[in-house]
């Protein structure tokens, strides 16, 4: 099984001509995945790197079948970019973009309601199922196919966690960054409900960072409804306040939304919190029940 | 990005906003030159309030009252150059460059208003509460229902009805309503307008005559909105940021100073966080929190080298770097460069993995530099803080 992506995805990169779009479309590909096209306005009916470029997202799906959408478009551009693959259905939309103004997401995220597309991202690495399908920027090589699902607000650092797990010879289902945005398609709470009925998953890793609530959310989803362990940990436990740490939704704001706070949400619903990061494989590991092998 | 006040009162002021008469002064014949013009227009008095981009500056001593143009100049002159510390702005405070000189007013209640975006709602939301004037954040936290609150529908504004209900549950006078009106959807535009991730006015005062004023007025624009507003983006003022934050912007790299010894450079705002709290965990003090983002190309990598070295109390530095779309080799060329020109005698962790590791590793051996290097975040954050220890 896996969560939202599999061997059967069909994938139009939106922004596939540009560097960023060319160079991991062709990874993505390279991993497996299914890339059917790219949409270019103003470049339909040309190909580029073997592959049919369309004028519209609704064009690419009606010659394509796509039911996937990756986008690399350039900020001003991405909110549009999110409504159009909405417009044409897309069942899944990674928006890998860093920078979209907040405004602008108010609308995306508006147009998104009462429509069947689910957005990821922005501002993230996107979702792999390994063995099967990447949709996003992640690299490849350090994945192995497994039982773990791991949901993350942190690109490098998913990778980080992804990485101790498979050294330690632990695999994943599906690894999902959601994005260090304020305003996120997927958040924590989607992602461990897909976790929680994907029978491939045993145990969830979900990496929080400092600012907003939705690790508590999520937490409390955990403490009534999760059947799986989770394993987590919060980035930002030595951050100052009042300062945003890179991602414009990592801010302790009026007091809210630290580390501390997360930390004990999070406990509270018997989840075992890796307090260093270094640690997040041997929690993982002891959530398992199994010995380590690295 | 933030603005000073005077700047957020001129935007409000655009948009039907009633602030109070005043000038930025900085300096002391302009500050009577301001307070002059008020006195002449029939002012009891000024207010002299110092500028900076941080809050609690009246209990700071940044905020003073002058009953006459000789009292505003002496305030004026006393504020100005001075250093200002208050709760917001760390131990080692700011310089006052600019004041505003503004009329006093006869303030009858202080209430509060703003506007954010709410993240669970994934929307704005008008705040309003009759406790103005205190710590917002305290009555926020103590009584959650003294904050009043409208969402914003997107694509709409705020709609008259709802400030009117806003309006009436301050308790403002029936005559008032209308300018109350009139005051917090022009509020509301100026926060659409102008892209901001923050609007507040606190106190938001009604007057004994019944007129209405944003008193003080702070605006944070959304960075990431920035590209279509360039007139927003001149009200910068770089003297109120960090040289080297300043430094470091300029080549779209993501650095806060901190107060330790031991300097960071990681890729991802999540890894440079946990970074952060794992030299920490190991005993040390990070002195910086720097993201060189994923794209980060062999140049930037050398300036971000070359501003964690500036700051002095600097003594190891650890790169940890999980290359994604930053190709680690692309990391080490610019490692080596930046070694190999700064001259460089502290002691270098290097933790890297991911994308071209190999190619990374062997330019860093090929380089003939002395690098410490690590295989774990855990073994890096141990080698760096003994390093800054000795």
């Amino acid at each position: 099984m896996s969560i939202l992506v599999d061997k059967s995805t069909r994938v139009v990169v939106q922004g596939l001509t540009g560097r960023e779009g060319t160079f991991h479309a062709k990874a993505c590909a390279e991993y497996g995945t299914k890339i059917v096209g790219g949409v270019t306005p103003g470049k339909g009916g040309t190909t580029h790197e073997g592959w049919p470029i369309f004028n519209t997202v609704q064009e690419a799906v009606d010659k394509t079948g796509a039911d996937a959408s990756v986008i690399f478009v350039p900020p001003p551009f991405a909110a549009d970019a999110i409504m159009e693959a909405a417009d044409a259905e897309i069942e899944l939309i990674v928006c890998i973009t860093e920078g979209i103004p907040t405004l602008d997401m108010v609308r995306a995220w508006e147009y998104l309601q009462n429509r069947r597309s689910r957005l990821i991202g922005p501002n993230c690495p996107g979702i792999i199922s390994p063995g099967k399908c990447k949709i996003g920027i992640m690299p490849a090589r350090i994945h192995l196919e497994g039982s773990v699902g791991i949901v993350s607000r942190s690109g490098t650092l998913t990778y980080e966690a992804v990485y101790q797990l498979t050294t330690r010879g632990i695999g994943q289902s599906t690894a999902i960054g959601i994005g260090g945005d304020p305003i996120i398609g997927t958040n924590f709470l989607d992602a461990l409900e897909l976790f929680n009925k994907d029978p491939q998953t045993e145990v969830v890793v979900m990496i929080g960072e400092i600012g907003g609530n939705a690790e508590e959310t999520a937490a409390e989803y955990v403490k009534s409804r999760m059947k799986k362990p989770v394993v987590g940990f919060i980035a930002g436990q030595t951050a100052p306040p009042g300062r945003r740490m890179g991602h414009a939704g990592a801010i302790i704001s009026g007091g809210k939304g630290t580390a501390a706070e997360k930390i004990k949400a999070m406990e509270a619903a018997g989840i075992r919190v890796a307090r260093s990061p270094a640690d997040i494989g041997e929690t993982v590991v002891a959530a398992m029940g199994v010995g380590a092998k690295a | 990005m933030k603005i000073h006040e005077y700047q957020a009162k001129a935007i409000l002021k655009k948009y039907g906003v009633p602030v109070p008469r005043g000038e930025m002064a900085e300096t002391r014949e302009q500050v009577e030159a301001a307070a002059r013009k008020l006195f002449d227009a029939g002012a009891s008095g000024v207010v002299v309030k110092a500028q900076i981009h941080a809050g609690g500056r009246g209990k700071g001593g940044g905020v003073k009252i002058a009953k006459s143009v000789d009292e505003a100049v002496e305030l004026g002159s006393k504020i100005l150059g001075m250093t200002l510390v208050t709760h917001q702005t760390g131990p080692e405070g700011r310089v006052v460059r600019r004041l505003l000189i503004e009329e006093t007013l006869p303030i009858e209640k202080e209430l509060y208003l703003g506007i954010v975006i709410d993240r669970v709602e994934a929307k704005p939301v008008f705040m309003a509460s009759a406790a103005g004037g205190m710590e917002i954040e305290q009555v926020a936290a103590e009584n959650p229902d003294a904050i009043l609150k409208e969402y914003i529908e997107p694509g709409m504004g705020l709609e008259a009805f709802q400030a009117r209900k806003l309006a009436f549950k301050l308790g403002l006078k029936p005559s008032q309503i209308n300018e109350a009106v009139r005051l917090m959807t022009g509020l509301f535009r100026a926060f659409q307008g102008t892209d901001s991730s923050l609007v507040e006015i606190n106190p938001f005062v009604s007057c004994s005559d019944g007129r209405l004023f944003a008193l003080d007025a702070k605006i944070n624009f959304d960075d990431n909105a920035l590209f279509r507003h360039p007139d927003l983006r001149e009200l910068r003022d770089i003297t109120e940021e960090d040289p080297l934050e300043v430094e470091a912007s300029k080549y779209s790299l993501n650095y806060i100073k901190l107060d330790g010894n031991v300097g960071c450079m990681v890729n991802g705002a999540g890894l440079a966080m946990a970074t952060m709290d794992i030299i920490k965990y190991a005993g040390g003090m990070p002195a910086n929190f720097l993201d060189v983002g994923g794209g980060a190309n062999a140049e930037q990598v050398t300036h971000a080298f070359e501003i964690l070295l500036s700051d002095k109390n600097v003594k190891a530095v650890l790169i940890n770097i999980f290359g994604g779309i930053l190709r680690v080799d692309t990391l080490a060329t610019g490692v080596v460069e930046a070694a190999q020109k700064t001259h460089i005698q502290l002691p270098i962790v290097l933790r890297l993995e991911g994308t071209n590791v190999e190619a990374g590793r062997e330019i860093l051996k090929q380089s003939g530099l002395n690098f410490i290097v690590a295989e774990t975040m855990k073994d890096a954050a141990e080698k760096v803080v003994a390093a800054a220890a000795n």
